[in-house]
Parts: C-alpha cells; sequence; structure tokens
C-alpha cells in the first residue's frame, strides 16, 4: 500500500501519498494554487514563481511546485502575502509583455490573461520602454515571438523530455533570454508542434494557424487524425467549413495532447487544390466530369452486366477508410457483386498474430499497456517515425515509470537514447537477434513486444512461441500503417477471412484473388478502388478491365480509372477506425467537402442503383451491425460517444488461413510522409526535414 | 603580485607565505610547514578531520557564512557514488579581490586544503571553478597542480597511503551567476549556467549529482592552518561563532585600498582609519558597503560595528564576501544605486520572472531618476519592486539586488528626492468642449 500524508491546505485536512507536491495536493483538495511553469510530467522549473504559498514555521513564501507534502504541514493559498506575491509576479510578466492581445492568436485561451484576469493588478505602473525583439521563424511550421514569452520552459521540456528531440534551449540571459533552436538559427526538429501548443502563450505559434482567427471563432470537434495506426484523438478547429487547426489541447484522448506533425499540421490535404469535387467519366480516352447520377448509373450498369456475364472483379480497399465503410464494402463485394477477390495493402501481419494467439485473452497491448508496462522490447521498426505516438508514450513511461526497453533494429532508432539493450541486426535476422535476448529478457516482470513488418507469417508464431518461453506475461502489439489499418484487416478486407477473422468457407465462399494476383489477373474484368493507389506500385495487366476509383484526388491509379468518384476525407465523416493497439474510436465529422460523397454514402448509392440490400448507408446503423456480427466489436456505445477508446478484442481461435508473407509490406512512411494522401499537404512539404528516412537515430 | 604593502594590524595566517621569494612555488610552500596540516589529516579518521574544522569556527568566505565543518558532515561517506571536492573560485562579487591573491601568491595552500577536503569526505576528484578573466591565474595553478603531481601530492597513492585525487582548473565563462554554487556546478557539467532547484544540496547531490564539497577559495584555504595548528588555536582567532582571520577587500575612498587579512570581529571604523589610512583627502565618511555589493550599505554612523558575520548582520546588513567599499560624503547615492543594479541587471541569469524582470525594471527607474527625469512616485516604487522581489526569486540573486536597493532608498531617500525635476508651473491645456 502507499504511503499516506496528512497535511493542511486552507483549513482543510488533505490526505495524500507520500512524495506528493503540494501543488497536486491542493489541486486533490479542489484549491486551484496558479502555475505556468509547472507542467503535470514535466521537470520542475521553480521559474515563474506563481504557485508560493506560505507554510507555517517557513521564513519565505515556498513554491508549491516543488514542496513535497509533509505530515502536518498547513499551507495558506489566500493569505495577504500570497495574493500580493502572485499580483507582484504578473506585475512582473506585464512589465515587458507586449500586450497585443487583440492581434495575438492566444487571445482568449491565453493562460497569462486567465491569470491576469484572475489574480492581477487592475492598473499598470511600468513606464519604461519595452524590451523588444523582432518575431523569428524557426520553421515553416513554428514562429516565436520573444516579447510574448514568459519563460516557462514547457517547450524546452517537451521536446527535450517529451520527445527526445531537444530542439530548443535558452539563449541569452536575464531580460534578454529567449527560447531558441539549439543548433544553428533554425529548427531541424519532428515539427510536431508540441511546443507551439504547450506554449501558455502566443509566443511560439503556428506557421499554418497564425492570425487566421479568433479561437472564439471556431467550432471545435473531437475526431481521430486521419493519418497512421496509431490513432490520435485530434480537436479540429472548424470555422465556415474549414479546418484551420488541430491540437488535442483538452487532453481527451488516449494520446493526451501528443499529436505528431502530420496530425497537428498534416490536416490540410482537404483543401488541396486538387481535390477531386465532381464525379469523373471516361470518354474518347479523357476523364470528364458528370453529375453524380451519371456517373453512379454508368458504374451500377457496368457492375450489373459484369456480374451477370460471371466476369472476374476485383476490389480492393482502403487502409483510410472507417470500419463502417470497410464492412460495406466487403459486404458489397462478396453479396451483391459475388466476388471475393477483395483485399487491400497490408501493412503488417495482424492475421497471423491473432492466430498465434489463439486461446489466450488479453495478449494484445493497448496505448495503455504502453504507458504501464515495466518492460517493452521494439523488433525492427523506427518508432519515432513510423510510429510516434507509440513512441512518446513508451518514453513517457521510461520518464515517469522506468521503462526498461529493448531495441533490436537494423539501424540507429531515437529509443536508444533510452534503452536498457539496444541491437543492431542485419534485416532477416532480427527474431535471431530477439531470441539472444532471451537471458535478460526472462528476468522481466512482464513484456510488450512492438514488431514490424520484418516479423510475419511464421516468423510472428516464432515470436510468440518466444514470448511463451520466457515464462512471463507477454503482450504484443503488430505495428501497421495507417488510420484504419487494423481495421481493414479486422473487417475482413481480405480473401480469405469474413470480418472477425472468420474463414471464407464459413460464408460457403472459397479463397479469392489476393491484392497482387488482382492487379497480375489478365482477365480481369472490373476493378474497384476504395481509397487506396495500388498502381503507384504496380502496372494492371488487364487492359480491358473497368475501373472505378473512389477517392480525394487523382492518383496515379485514379489517371487509369473509367470512372473516378470524389471520396470524402476522414474529416469529412462519422464512423469509427480501429487503431494498432485495436481500440475502436469515433470519428466525428468536421466540415463538408462540396461536391465529395463519403465512401458509405457512395456504396449506398451504388446499392440503390443496382436494387441491391445492403443495409441503410448510415454509420450507426452499420456499427450496430458489426457489433452484432463481428467478434470483438460488441464494445460499449457510451464509451466511444464520450470520445473514448474502447479495446476490441479480435476473435480468439485459430484462423487457418495460408501464410502469405509477401504480401506484408510497410509503406515505410517516415514522420513527414504519409502515403499517397501525405503528398497532398501543403504543410508536410513544406517542411525541410521531409520527407526524412528511417534509421537515423 | 601584491596589491598593497601588507599592514601591521594584520594576523597573517591565510597570507603568512605572502612576499616571500617565489610564494607560489612548492619548494617555498614545503619550507614553510607546507602540507604539514595534511600529513596530520592522513593519520586521523574523516570525522576528527571535519571535528577539527568544527571546531574552528570556520564560516564560509564565499558570502552566506555557512560553517564549513557542518557543511561537510552533511556528506555522505557512505554513498556508493563518487564524491567531488569543487572551489568555488568564481569571485565574482563586486568589490571582492581576496580569492586571487590567495590564488596568485600561494597556489598550493589551496591544493592543500582541497586535499584536506578529499580525505575529510572521501574524495577522488577536485574541480577549480574559476572565473574566465583570472585566465593568468590559471597558468598559476596548473603550474602548482603540476608541481604536486610531480612530488606525490595529487594523483594515484598519495604519500603512499593508498589515496588517490586528482584536481582540474575549469573555467567560466564570464557569468557571475555562475559564483553561485548550484548554477557553478550546472556550468562545471558543461551547461548553461543557471541554478538547480534545492534541495538537494550540493553536499547530497552536486557535481553529476553525486555527493559535492563546494567552498569558496579562501575557506578552503584556511583549512591547512586549522589542521596543522588545530581548530581551538584558528577559532580563538576570531570572536564566538565566527573563527580565525579573513581577507577583506578594502576598497574605494580611503589613502591605502588593499587586501588585508584581520582578524574576524576587527572594527570597521578602525579598519578604515588604521589599516585603510583614513578616508582620501580628508573628507568625511558617508556610508560604507561591507561585504560586497549585494549587501545593504551602513551610513557612517552605522560603522561602528566588529566584522564578524553576526555582529555584521545584526547591524543590519552581511559580512558577505569581506568585500568592503569605503564612500566619502562626496559619494553621489542615487549613482551608486544605478551602477550597483546595472550590474545585477546584467547578471541576472533570467531564470524566473522576479529577478529577470525586476532587476531590468529597477535599472531603468534608478536610470531616469538618476537623468533628472523621475517622478516623485517612482521613490517607493524602487522600494516596493525590490519588495516584490526579496524572498521570492529562484536564488539569491534576485535578494542580493533587491536588499542593497531598499537600503539606499530608505537611508538616502532625500538624494533621490532631490534629484527629482523641479516643479514647472504646467499650464493648464485650454479645454475646448
Ligand atoms: C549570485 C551569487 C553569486 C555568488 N558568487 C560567488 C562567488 O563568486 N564566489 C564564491 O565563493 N561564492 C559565491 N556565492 C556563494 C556560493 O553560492 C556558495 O555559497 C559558496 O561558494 C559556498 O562556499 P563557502 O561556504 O565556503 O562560502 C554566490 C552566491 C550567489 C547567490
Ligand atoms: S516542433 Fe516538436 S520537435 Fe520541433 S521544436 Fe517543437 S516540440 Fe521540438
Ligand atoms: S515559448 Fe512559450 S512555452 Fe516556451 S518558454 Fe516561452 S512561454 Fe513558455
Ligand atoms: S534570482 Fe532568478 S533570474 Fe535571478 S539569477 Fe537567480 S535564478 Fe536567475
Ligand atoms: S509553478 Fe511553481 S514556480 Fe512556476
Amino acid at each position: 500500500m502507499e504511503e499516506l500524508v496528512k497535511l493542511t491546505i486552507d483549513g482543510k485536512q488533505v490526505e495524500v501519498p507520500a512524495g506528493t507536491l503540494v501543488i497536486n495536493a491542493a489541486k486533490a483538495a479542489g484549491i486551484e494554487i496558479p502555475a505556468f511553469c509547472y507542467y503535470d510530467g514535466l521537470a520542475l522549473q521553480a521559474a515563474c514563481r506563481m504557485c508560493l504559498v506560505e507554510v507555517k514555521k517557513a521564513p519565505k513564501l515556498l513554491t508549491a511546485c516543488t514542496l513535497v507534502a509533509q505530515p502536518g504541514m498547513v499551507v495558506h493559498t489566500e493569505t495577504p502575502a500570497v495574493v500580493e506575491a502572485r499580483k507582484a509576479m504578473l506585475e512582473f510578466l506585464l512589465t515587458n509583455h507586449p500586450l497585443d492581445c487583440p492581434v495575438c492568436d492566444k487571445g482568449g485561451e491565453c493562460e497569462l490573461q486567465d491569470m491576469v484576469f484572475r489574480y492581477g493588478a487592475g492598473e499598470s505602473r511600468f513606464l519604461e520602454q519595452k524590451v523588444h525583439t523582432e518575431e523569428k521563424q524557426f520553421s515553416p511550421l513554428v514562429y516565436f515571438d520573444a516579447p510574448r514569452c514568459i519563460l516557462c520552459y514547457r517547450c524546452v521540456r517537451i521536446c527535450d523530455e517529451g520527445l527526445g528531440v531537444k530542439a530548443l534551449g535558452v539563449v541569452h540571459r536575464g531580460v534578454y533570454t529567449e527560447i531558441g533552436p539549439n543548433r544553428g538559427d533554425h529548427l531541424e526538429c519532428d515539427e510536431c508542434g508540441m511546443c507551439i501548443d504547450i506554449c501558455p502563450v502566443g509566443a511560439l505559434t503556428s506557421g499554418r494557424y497564425r492570425y487566421k482567427t479568433r479561437p472564439w471563432e471556431m467550432q471545435h470537434v473531437g475526431t481521430i487524425c486521419a493519418h497512421c495506426s496509431n490513432g490520435c484523438k485530434t480537436t479540429l478547429g472548424v470555422r465556415n467549413d474549414a479546418i484551420i487547426r488541430a491540437n488535442n489541447r483538452d487532453r481527451s484522448g488516449l494520446n493526451g495532447e501528443f499529436l505528431c506533425v502530420k496530425g497537428r499540421f498534416g490536416f490540410d490535404f482537404v483543401e488541396h487544390p486538387e481535390r477531386l469535387r465532381t464525379p469523373l467519366v471516361r470518354e474518347g480516352g479523357e476523364l470528364r466530369p458528370v453529375n453524380w447520377m451519371q456517373a453512379v448509373a454508368l458504374v451500377a450498369r457496368r457492375f450489373e452486366e459484369i456480374r451477370a456475364r460471371g466476369g472476374r472483379i476485383g476490389v480492393i480497399g482502403s487502409n483510410r477508410t472507417t470500419n463502417e465503410e470497410n464492412y460495406c464494402l466487403q459486404k458489397f463485394a462478396r453479396q451483391v457483386l459475388g466476388t471475393n477477390h477483395i483485399d487491400h495493402h497490408r501493412t503488417g501481419d495482424v492475421v497471423a498474430l491473432v492466430d498465434a494467439l489463439a486461446g489466450r485473452t488479453g495478449a494484445l497491448a493497448t496505448t495503455g499497456d504502453l504507458y504501464r508496462t515495466r518492460a517493452a522490447l521494439v523488433i525492427a521498426a523506427d518508432l519515432a517515425q513510423q510510429q510516434p505516438f507509440l513512441a512518446f508514450q513508451l518514453r513517457a513511461n521510461w520518464r515517469h515509470h522506468g521503462l526498461r526497453l529493448y531495441a533490436v533494429t537494423p539501424g540507429p532508432v531515437r529509443e536508444e537514447q533510452y534503452a536498457v539493450r539496444s541491437v543492431r541486426c542485419r534485416p532477416g535476422e532480427e527474431l535471431a537477434a530477439v531470441e539472444g535476448l532471451a537471458a535478460e529478457l526472462k528476468g522481466e516482470p512482464e513484456l510488450v513486444i512492438l514488431f514490424g513488418d520484418a516479423v510475419k507469417g511464421e516468423l510472428v508464431h516464432r515470436l510468440v512461441a518466444f514470448g511463451d518461453s520466457l515464462g512471463i506475461p507477454v503482450k504484443y502489439v503488430c505495428l501497421v500503417d495507417y488510420a484504419n489499418s487494423r481495421g481493414a484487416a479486422d473487417m475482413g478486407l481480405l480473401p480469405d477471412l469474413l470480418p472477425g477473422y472468420r474463414p471464407v468457407a464459413e460464408a460457403g465462399l472459397e479463397r479469392g484473388m489476393a491484392l497482387p494476383e488482382i492487379l497480375a489477373a489478365p482477365d480481369l474484368d472490373a476493378l474497384w478502388v476504395v481509397g487506396a493507389n495500388p498502381l503507384k506500385d504496380a502496372p494492371l495487366a488487364s487492359t480491358a478491365a473497368f475501373v472505378v476509383v473512389q477517392d480525394l484526388f487523382l492518383t496515379e491509379t485514379a489517371r487509369r480509372a473509367d470512372v473516378v468518384l470524389p471520396a470524402a476525407s476522414a474529416y469529412e465523416k462519422t464512423g469509427t477506425f480501429t487503431n494498432v493497439c485495436g481500440e475502436i474510436q469515433q470519428l466525428r465529422k468536421a466540415i463538408d467537402f462540396p461536391g465529395a460523397k463519403t465512401d458509405l454514402e457512395i456504396f449506398g448509392l451504388l446499392a440503390r442503383a443496382m436494387r441491391a440490400e445492403i443495409g441503410p448507408a448510415n454509420p450507426e446503423k452499420v456499427f450496430e451491425e458489426i457489433r452484432a456480427t463481428v467478434p470483438g466489436y460488441n464494445v460499449a456505445l457510451p464509451v466511444l460517444a464520450a470520445g473514448g477508446a474502447a479495446p476490441s478484442s479480435p476473435q480468439n481461435g485459430r484462423v487457418p488461413v495460408e501464410w502469405r508473407p509477401e504480401l506484408i509490406r510497410s509503406a515505410r512512411d517516415t514522420l513527414f510522409r504519409s502515403g499517397t494522401l501525405g503528398r497532398y499537404s501543403q504543410a508536410l512539404n513544406s517542411v525541410t526535414e521531409a520527407p526524412g528516412e528511417l534509421y537515423r537515430g | 603580485m601584491l596589491y598593497n604593502e601588507p599592514h601591521p594590524l594584520e594576523v597573517r595566517v591565510l597570507t603568512r607565505r605572502f612576499g616571500l621569494p617565489n610564494s607560489q612555488s612548492i619548494d617555498t610552500y614545503l619550507a614553510t610547514d607546507g602540507y604539514v596540516g595534511f600529513r596530520k589529516a592522513l593519520e586521523m579518521p574523516p570525522e576528527r578531520i571535519i571535528e577539527e574544522v568544527k571546531i574552528s569556527n570556520l564560516r564560509g568566505r564565499g558570502g552566506a557564512g555557512f560553517p564549513a565543518g557542518l557543511k561537510w558532515s552533511f556528506v555522505p561517506r557512505e554513498s556508493p557514488k563518487p564524491k567531488y571536492v569543487v572551489v568555488n573560485a568564481d569571485e565574482g562579487e563586486p568589490g571582492t579581490c581576496k580569492d586571487r591573491v590567495l590564488m596568485e601568491n600561494d597556489p598550493h595552500q589551496l591544493l592543500e586544503g582541497m586535499l584536506i577536503a578529499a580525505r575529510a569526505v572521501g574524495a577522488e576528484t577536485g574541480y577549480i571553478y574559476i572565473r574566465g578573466e583570472y585566465r593568468y591565474i590559471i597558468e598559476i595553478l596548473d603550474r602548482a597542480i603540476e608541481e604536486a603531481y610531480a612530488r606525490g601530492y595529487l594523483g594515484r597513492n598519495i604519500l603512499g597511503t593508498g589515496m588517490n585525487f586528482d584536481v582540474y582548473t575549469h573555467t567560466g565563462a564570464g557569468s557571475y551567476e555562475c559564483g553561485e554554487e548550484s548554477a557553478l556546478l550546472e556550468s562545471l557539467e558543461g551547461k548553461r549556467g543557471q541554478p538547480r532547484i534545492r534541495p538537494p544540496f550540493p553536499a547530497v547531490s552536486g557535481a553529476f549529482g553525486c555527493p559535492t564539497v563546494l567552498n569558496n577559495v579562501e575557506t578552503f584555504c584556511a583549512v591547512p592552518a586549522i589542521l596543522r595548528d588545530g581548530g581551538a588555536a584558528f577559532a580563538a582567532l576570531g570572536t564566538p561563532r565566527n573563527g580565525g582571520t579573513r581577507l577583506f577587500a578594502l576598497s574605494g575612498h580611503v589613502n591605502r585600498p588593499g587586501v588585508y587579512e584581520l582578524p574576524m570581529g576587527f572594527n570597521l571604523l578602525r579598519m578604515i582609519e588604521e589599516v585603510g589610512g583614513g578616508i582620501r583627502g580628508g573628507r568625511k565618511l558617508k556610508a560604507v558597503i561591507p561585504g560586497g555589493t549585494s549587501c545593504p550599505i551602513l551610513k557612517a554612523e552605522e560603522c561602528d560595528v566588529a566584522m564578524d558575520f553576526d555582529s555584521v548582520a545584526k547591524a543590519g546588513s552581511m559580512l558577505g564576501s569581506g568585500g568592503v567599499i569605503v564612500m566619502d560624503e562626496t559619494t553621489d547615492m542615487v549613482k551608486v544605486a544605478v551602477r550597483v543594479m546595472r550590474f545585477y541587471q546584467h547578471e541576472s541569469c533570467g531564470w524566473c520572472v522576479p529577478c529577470r524582470e525586476g532587476t531590468i525594471w529597477l535599472r531603468k527607474i534608478l536610470e531616469r531618476l538618476d537623468a533628472g527625469r523621475g517622478q516623485p512616485s517612482d521613490i517607493d516604487l524602487v522600494a516596493e519592486i525590490s519588495r516584490n522581489m526579496l524572498g521570492r526569486t529562484f536564488c539569491p540573486l534576485g535578494d542580493a539586488a533587491a536588499m542593497p536597493t531598499i537600503s539606499y532608498v530608505q537611508k538616502f531617500r532625500e538624494e533621490f528626492e532631490a534629484r527629482l525635476p523641479k516643479k514647472v508651473a504646467v499650464e493648464t491645456p485650454l479645454v475646448v468642449v
């Protein structure tokens, strides 16, 4: 049991675990002690002096943010001396502050404004000239206005402690002290913008958001990031049907306030000028705009025709469409088109892991587990580049709980900064290297293993057998690439599996063609691509195939299409995503994009045109069906509705399919790349670090 | 090099070798009881060494006057971590120049003090953190360190006892704040020189997070004599709780400025009159800063005080680092206040709000006052800003800026008022409605 300490704060008896800081003890008692530099989870600074409190028997006021609660301590937070001190600190802070609140991005959500409003003096006594320096651009995304900075050092700490990047530091001294890049005059960093959003004032501002709006003019829509598989909650600031910013300052999701560069800035693909606004149909060899009715009617007619003559139809689904859409797509393909040639770009071997874990419960780690586990093993992945939130989570675990991390990678990774053991191995020799760590790993109380696409097929089984041999509780994360990569597999966008990893035989079907086979089939009659760009990497063998593409942009694949249907992005629809750890979260529609329709709507229109029955094209209704029919998805709706993450638990039994390791291939995106979608983000393209590369440490 | 002739009233313990030919060399040192204290310490159990220092009533000469023996006793000897001895040779306090004569004239005395401290706490590494401006002294120290290695007083298996101790000099880069012990340690570790949160104190977690004895140059220099002649003999030189002698850097409007070693408790007026040869040009004494600019100023009538930590504190100031700045009747106190604040504003590290913003604000108001552009409310504002800093800053630099400033405006208020612009009849502007 934790030891408890009793103390008195403002006359209230408070009991807190030993080691609790007075500022947090007060919070537990419902008493606010104002603070700028104190920040939960980051190193103590005691620099802003806002949190001074009176402690009985202490000759001076003490900083509540560094003071550890002691038994019998008597603390006062509202005595005249304390009130005076706070007022004085705010007066000091405002002396050289520009007070350009009317044009400051932070105006209205600024901690300095709020603090002065609540604790400050009404008048200024400062008659001198203020110290001024010009604004600086640290990178295309990060601007710095030194006069507004209150030097709370939150930005420095989040970048160093939180991310391990250490891009920001402190330069000059005294009143001329400034935050600045640690190397050179500009940032070469993750460009995550964590520093911008952690800034209590408008000193660090976002190159994308600055001077665009007043915060109160926006609506704030909590949804899930459209990019990688980590599934960060993001709160979009929306005004006039435009997304102005993304952040998660309310810490409302599993990621707390974390977002990487893609999550915070990469939403701008939605407004890229090349975004498709109208359906296109090929006429005389060229794609020409038509209206939705014409386009849908054409697709329905051709699909019916091909189906009627028993033609071969291939369907390629997406890593980025919702569970509801994926579910409907496979249902459409199997029930309406009568084809089982359905697949998606598989970026990790989730199927093999589900199979290898048959008979176990709770063996898939959640993002929460990554923060709590005592030990973790990373195999063949550059987490900081490929799985930024998971990397952040593990680092936070190390900082707060002393996580013991093992890394087996082909090149240097950032996790080596703190790993207890890091092993370099040649590609293909990962598991042998891992097995060499057996003795050490056996000494750990528990372990989470995260593995990249190098571990697939039989190797996954070998890895799980290795995990079993350690004799300790082991959980796994099969790393996949995109926002709903996991959901694509869970929803049965596979030629041999139905939703929930049930074999297709259960539905009386035979295994269909996998993605490369579909592309290579010379006699393919139709290809239907929903939110994917397979022709970027491989040609389509069948020259005669009727190709339908649903996408946001005229991708390499869309250029080959006979019909292109403009699709809505993840920020333009509701539904659910399942992240890399199997956590289901809800998307909320932030904006409408004129001309585009959600993939689910498109399925509904096509079904209607083909007089087929696939159920209502309504995300809630489809999710109801998923909950009722897909093993592991019967999650509590209130959790999702409240913006929470509900862990799914895939079916617990063998998955009798042939291993196809050659189909598993991560796109190896870096922090600044996000498949085809990322190419359309001006923000991601603007930074000088892009595109970046893996294994640079 | 010496800056002044020795004075007959001096009691020369730490300065006893000053003026000897080749006083920097180990041969001179050894010929004059050098390393005798250390040899004695080698025979003593560590606790006895600390006990002897406690008996001596040696208090830190860096400014705060913390009992040295007590500080050493806080070092956890049994800790498995390495321990360090760190010398604060940053000597940044305006009005203070005693450490430099100690290092310049008798570098081995400092090394011997470090060796004794190392022996007392079980340290194997020592650093002398020395201000960058003392480059020539670094050369003197490095030479002395080399000699000590050559003669077996440093290095492995010192004098065949199995004791190991290495000493390195490390230069600062021109920051007053790097004399503050925790900022010094940050700087020593290669980081930005800003202070650390305390506790933990250096004795428990100092250099590189390890237990560390950190003292001023003069504090270490007193230790060989304490071990050689006994703590009691050293204590007897001073007043109760204020053992020994100390080096006073007497500057300002006296006829014979210089660094003088006088017993603790020596009367300040006597120091000015007899040791310093009285006020320059036969003028009258106006005020004295008794221990460096961080200390509140004493008016002439407050100067009949014994120069030890407790008596000066009772008189409302501090003995500080022994920098005695004497001012005659011609001194402009507004200018003094401006000059002192310029220093603290320039040296504020910027880490914490009240010092960073308070010092620049004070400097600007004081400069305005000095230029005859003050407002009547400015004088109280200066005092209030100072009080708003006092006791609320992260490290004592803020206090060091605030305390003396309060004393200037309180004790010499009329000079500040006299500087206010003469009331000019302002024509009431014609208001057209
Ligand atoms: C702003 C500031 C500057 C200081 N500068 C020095 C210095 O230059 N030399 C020094 O010995 N102590 C200096 N000190 C005092 C040290 O923090 C520390 O108390 C001292 O070195 C301890 O040694 P002592 O106990 O032997 O005095 C300074 C303190 C402050 C707050
Ligand atoms: S954008 Fe991210 S990585 Fe770059 S400086 Fe800011 S916190 Fe550090
Ligand atoms: S830029 Fe913002 S976060 Fe960084 S120190 Fe200044 S106020 Fe704090
Ligand atoms: S009082 Fe604050 S700003 Fe001033 S030197 Fe100390 S830490 Fe730095
Ligand atoms: S919150 Fe305690 S000093 Fe800043």
